[in-house]
């Protein structure tokens, strides 16, 4: 028996009651080139050893700002970018050690929605044919018949009209547009979905359909969701667990609730006070801190602590050693940090 | 007299598909040292205000009618050059991507100093110093380095800073920021925020700030005007908007938004149907057809913008007394 099918047989041994996705030390480096060579001068290190698991059913969101490798983090899970190491454990089974055969079978599980609908959608193709090209590839359905049903059923899932299946993506908004793009996510029946800032192009008024809808696909299929954002105020909506990243690092780790409550890393106590909230009498009247500079790069990124460059409470010792994200640990709530917030 | 007095302005954008109506009416003043916002959705019009009192419109786009008054003096009927004048000295404007602003190929500090040089005669010497002392001003670190850098080199908030040094450099009397930090990221908004906020204090300079972020409104507006398809439909003081919202959609929208600080997980509230077509405008009250309180007459005829209870509306429904939020818990 090939190595492959031994593997898959072992990873029957998954059940519901383990994290239906583990990370281990994911890595994503992307070379730096220069010069008529192009030889590698550096490492843009998008992505620097991260662990993070997700419950089936359960939405992990991940926050941070431009850069900080969370659509980096998103795209290795899928292998849409080759992480250069660690492991992405999917229901038992590594995905980053399978063949070509075994990832196919893996992509009908897993799926993305991207943030721009208007770039992720071929102009060229009516949305009948993108809904159906997913179920042509896995050979999901057999006839053309059974494929346009299915496609009439993947519109009224995501709440458009199933004659639009014509039509083509610039005759639709842009939160239809992501509607088209999250019935195509669904069309191979996946149990886990990247969200990477699936509502950050929308209108305001748009946005919370889109939420809403994305909600309540998940009750109705059991989805499982990772869900990347910098709007706080939409990821602590829809998230069970938050992990926040700063320059290629998960920094903090916690339930939703209890990371605004009661942040423990400078990093995340900033990022909160920082989002404004729409109401007059909270606003004029919150704590900000208000950090300096900027980003750190992530390809020199700074000694020991990555933030330490913009914290208010940075210690000779932030710079000599890295602190693990296990250095705070409250229950289910770790952070990064040798000097957390009280 | 009030610093700038908008008077019934329309704007009208000749497109190959038609004419849109952008700005279609809209009336509103601001005084020294206020801060205005002004909110609303892609293509509410916000943006095309601004440009119309810039008198920076796109090529399709022409003031069909209305004053645009500064310091009671009408700018509709002024030449190229005065308003070139207008702009290089009293009034700023400063947009939401700063990359796109600033010229690659000349040194920051030189096109920081560059209105000093056009518009007050200095000597390209003293540009440069003054250029420094912007810099320092807006919060720029090595300011003397800085200034001899080219914009490639600048972050995404040290761009903003710089552009908004560059509104300063000849200290306009007004300030206009379109969607300043929507480009950014959160922890570089609340520094620029945090400027803005010192700056108007600091020099009773008027800002108007557009945005389609309420949270930024509530935090550094004194007075807010909501827009909705080319018109306003609320005007007020921004504790009286955001308390007691008399407009329909300015209701909806504070509803559909997720808070930081919301206590439990509860659905969100979206505003249902599509933002309006522009080109296809429903009769009535334009929002009607996705308002939850629309009654017959919105249909049939549009509302003017009229005083209800602290702040103007245009909306039958409050106009006639009715309380949303009563109306609401009774639905």
């Amino acid at each position: 028996m090939p190595a492959e099918a031994l593997r898959e047989r072992s990873a029957s041994t998954w059940t519901a009651a383990a994290p239906i996705l583990e990370i281990r030390g994911l890595t994503t480096w992307f070379p730096v080139r220069s010069g008529v060579l192009a030889r590698t001068v550096g490492q843009v290190r998008a992505v620097d050893g991260v662990n993070l698991s997700i419950r089936q059913g359960e939405t992990l969101g991940l926050v941070g700002e431009s850069g900080c490798g969370k659509s980096t983090l998103g795209r290795s899970i899928l292998r849409l970018v080759e992480p250069t190491a660690g492991e992405v454990v999917f229901k038992g089974r590594d995905v980053l050690r399978m063949g070509p055969a075994a990832m196919r079978r893996m992509r009908r599980e897993m799926a993305i929605i991207f943030q721009d609908p208007f770039a992720s959608l071929d102009p060229r193709q009516t949305v009948g044919d993108i809904l159906a090209e997913p179920l042509e590839i896995h050979h999901l359905r057999r006839t053309r018949r059974q494929r346009q049903e299915r496609v009439r059923e993947l519109l009224d899932l995501v709440g458009l009209s199933p004659d639009f299946s014509g039509r083509y993506p610039h005759e639709f908004s842009g939160g239809q547009r992501q509607r088209i793009g999250i019935a195509r996510a669904l069309a191979v029946d996946p149990s886990f979905i990247v969200c990477d800032e699936p509502v950050s192009a929308l209108d305001v008024s748009i946005q919370a359909q889109i939420i809403n809808l994305l909600e309540r696909l998940q009750d109705q299929f059991n989805l499982t969701y990772l869900f990347i954002a910098h709007d706080l105020s939409v990821v602590k909506h829809i998230s069970d667990h938050i992990a926040v990243m700063y320059v290629g690092k998960v920094v903090e780790i916690s339930t939703a609730k209890e990371l605004y409550q009661r942040p423990l890393h400078p990093y995340t106590g900033s990022l909160l006070s920082a989002i404004p909230i729409p109401d007059p009498a909270v606003e004029r009247n919150r704590e900000r801190i208000i950090l300096k500079g900027d980003v750190a790069s992530p390809v020199n990124p700074p000694s020991g602590c990555r933030f330490r460059t913009r914290c208010f409470k940075a210690q000779p010792r932030c710079a000599e050693s890295e602190p693990p994200l296990e250095t705070v640990r409250l229950g289910d709530h770790l952070a990064a940090c040798y000097f957390p917030l009280e | 007299m009030h610093l700038l007095e908008l008077d019934d302005v329309h704007t009208n954008l000749t497109l190959k598909a038609g004419v849109v109506r952008a700005v279609d009416g809209v009336s509103f003043h601001i005084d020294a040292g206020e801060t205005l916002g002004i909110v609303g959705e892609s293509g509410s019009g916000k943006s095309m205000t601004a440009l119309s009192i810039m008198r920076l419109l796109p090529s399709s786009g022409r003031i069909t009618s209305g004053a645009i008054r500064f310091k009671g003096r009408d700018m509709t009927g002024l030449s190229e050059d005065e308003m070139e004048d207008i702009r290089g000295t009293e009034i700023a404007m400063i947009f939401q991507d700063p990359m796109s602003s600033l010229n690659p190929v000349y040194r920051t500090g030189w096109q920081v100093g560059e209105p000093l040089q056009i518009h007050r005669g200095v000597n390209a010497r003293a540009s440069i110093a003054a250029a420094i002392a912007l810099f320092k001003k807006v919060g720029i670190p090595d300011a003397e380095k800085r200034v001899a850098q080219y914009p490639h080199v600048f972050s995404g908030g040290m761009s903003q800073r710089a552009m908004i040094a560059m509104g300063l450099t000849t200290s306009p009397s007004l300030l206009i920021a379109d969607e300043p930090t929507t480009a950014l990221d959160v922890t570089i908004q609340a520094q620029i925020l945090e400027l803005l906020r010192n700056l108007n204090r600091d020099s009773g300079m008027a800002t108007i700030l557009i945005t389609h972020n309420l949270g930024v409104v509530a935090g550094i507006c004194d007075r807010v005007i909501v827009m909705y398809a080319g018109r306003v439909v609320e005007q007020g003081r921004t504790e009286d908007v955001f308390a007691h919202p008399e407009h329909p959609y300015t209701w909806s929208l504070l509803r559909s938004i997720p808070r930081l600080d919301a206590d439990e997980r509860e659905p969100l509230k979206p505003i249902e149907g599509l933002p309006p077509d522009m080109m296809r405008l429903p009769s009535g009250c334009k929002f009607g057809p996705r308002c939850p309180f629309a009654i017959k007459r919105c249909a049939e005829e549009e509302p003017e913008l009229l005083l209800v209870r602290d702040q103007l509306a245009r909306c039958w429904v409050t106009q006639a007394g009715t309380s949303l939020r009563e109306s609401a818990d009774a639905g």
